[in-house]
């Protein structure tokens, strides 16, 4: 295959998932506002279009011509690059995401803007630079909250980015391969069955990632990042217009990065909880839609589940957030891969 | 392909190098640090050294250079103090440090045979390739490297604990 269809393939897929990435983080935020409302026993947004389904568009409208100001006491060049850090690491992430079945056309993958050797490392390596983001726009707004909601923020990420990590690890030794694809495909076989969570015995791994994906993210109960009622906004405090709106959608394009990475690596991916009970369907579109569909549905429930527990939980404290994180979670990771490598290495 | 890259990534580490001397501000130098060492990674891909590439990334661009951001916000470091210096470092240190690069150039350049060598956008190492190496053929130096590391974790604890009055 040529180098120009390579490029031209590349481009079409980046630009395609760009978009429907960034209408699921505008819709992310409705469900979120929403389910909350639900959980609150009120309506939430219902004015806009049927159902308030219109009212990410009228968001993104709003924030977008309402005016852009500038703090005169900040650090003009680090405060217009954290907001395009942060939400270029939540856009980066999905490029190694296989979200659909392994179809190809010309030897490329339909459903995967690139398949890479390294991908669970990128998708690590692309949180670890994320954390810049977020602590340079604290400390660049020369603001106390700010600072202090990024310092916060820093060391949080560094710290339960180990455990979530290590929590990673099983997945990696019962697969053997770093490849996401390769992950998703060993766990179609029999459906429920040979998922990771159950068949391959990650089910504590899962609750290990899922605890540290929720501090990664800065989500509640973890979100003493932007603990409103002590720091007002968090590190985000002196930000308005666009670039307020990008740190919001960086949060929330985290959130289904790390939705599609629990889908992958503990709930089977694109594949089907029935396994091969039901024969695939002759219809060659149906058979591209099936996998994307059950993808979906299963990133949908991760979200779901991110927004009940802001529904349900509160805050941790901040001591208690760093010694959880150290003391427990840590050590439960590492007992997970030495359980693991254990039981890979006794069975027959 | 692989050239064109190359040069660009070579460049773009030399300038971010060139920047990290010149900034006035540690949080600019900081991020020049970064940005040479993200470049670093993509010349380690170029040489199909993946996983080093990524633990590249993941460990000096990701963890260790968020402490030193994280040390400079927490200080909040001004503009640097400017020095002199000593007339002594001006007059020896740039001879010294040309003639202490043309030892290494050409060391390396005379053992050429024994080390190999490798060309840009050859081959791949992936990583199993890589951890056979490090788990079979070079296990007792590596994990004696990691209780090095250990140790001095155990320096920088004792170091930093207050005394129990």
């Amino acid at each position: 295959m040529s180098i120009w269809l390579f490029l031209l393939l590349s481009l079409v897929k980046a630009v395609l998932v760009t978009i429907v990435f960034l209408m699921g983080v505008a819709y992310t935020v409705l469900l979120e506002r929403k389910l909350v409302g639900r959980i609150q026993n009120r309506w939430g947004p219902n004015r806009v279009g049927p159902f308030g389904l219109l009212q990410p568009l009228v968001d993104g409208a709003k924030s977008f011509l309402k005016e852009d100001m500038i703090p005169s006491g900040v650090y003009k060049p680090l405060y217009l690059l954290a907001p395009l850090i942060s939400l270029g690491c939540a856009l980066l992430s999905i490029a190694v995401v296989p979200f659909g079945g392994p179809m190809t056309w010309h030897g490329m993958r339909i459903f995967a803007i690139s398949d890479i050797n390294f991908g669970l490392l990128f998708l690590l390596g692309v949180t670890s630079v994320g954390v810049y983001g977020i602590a340079l726009a604290g400390w660049s707004s020369n603001n106390k909250y700010s600072l202090l909601g990024s310092m916060r923020s820093s060391a949080q990420m560094v710290s339960y980015e180990l455990a979530l990590g290590l929590s990673l690890v099983g997945v990696v030794l019962r697969t053997g391969s770093l490849r996401l694809s390769d992950i998703v495909s060993m766990q179609t076989v029999h459906g429920i069955a040979s998922w990771n969570i159950f068949g391959g015995g990650q089910f504590f791994a899962f609750f290990i990632y899922l605890i540290a994906a929720f501090a990664e993210t800065n989500r509640s109960p973890f979100d003493l990042v932007e603990a409103e009622s002590e720091l007002t906004g968090g590190y985000n405090t002196e930000y308005s217009s666009m670039k307020f709106a990008m740190f919001f959608m960086a949060e929330y394009g985290n959130m289904i990065t790390v939705g599609c990475v629990a889908t992958m690596l503990f709930l089977g991916g694109w594949s089907s909880p029935l396994g091969d009970l039901i024969p695939p369907p002759q219809n060659i579109i149906i058979q591209a839609l099936v996998p994307l569909f059950w993808f979906v549905a299963k990133v949908f429930c991760f979200l779901f589940l991110y927004i009940w527990v802001r529904g349900t939980l509160p805050r941790f404290r901040y001591d208690q957030l760093m010694s959880f994180g150290w003391k427990y979670l840590l050590p439960l990771a590492m007992l997970n891969i030495v359980g693991t490598s254990l039981w890979l290495a006794i069975r027959p | 392909m692989h050239l064109a890259l190359f040069l660009i990534f070579a460049a773009v580490a030399l300038a971010g190098a060139a920047n990290l001397l010149l900034q006035k501000h540690p949080i600019n130098a900081a991020l020049s640090l970064i940005v040479v060492m993200s470049s670093l990674a993509v010349l380690y891909l170029l040489l199909g050294a993946e996983f080093l590439a990524i633990a590249q990334i993941i460990v000096y661009a990701g963890a260790i250079m968020v402490l030193f951001t994280f040390v400079i916000m927490l200080l909040n470091e001004g503009v640097e103090e400017k020095t002199h210096g000593s007339r002594v470092a001006k007059l020896l240190g740039f001879p010294a440090v040309t003639v202490f690069l043309a030892l290494i150039a050409s060391i390396i350049l005379s053992s050429e045979t024994h080390l190999g060598k490798v060309i840009i956008g050859e081959s791949i190492t992936t990583t199993q390739d890589l951890s056979a190496v490090l788990f079979r053929d070079l296990l007792l130096p590596f994990e004696i490297t990691s209780v090095l590391i250990l140790i001095a974790i155990l320096g920088a604890v004792a170091l930093a604990r207050k005394d129990e009055q």
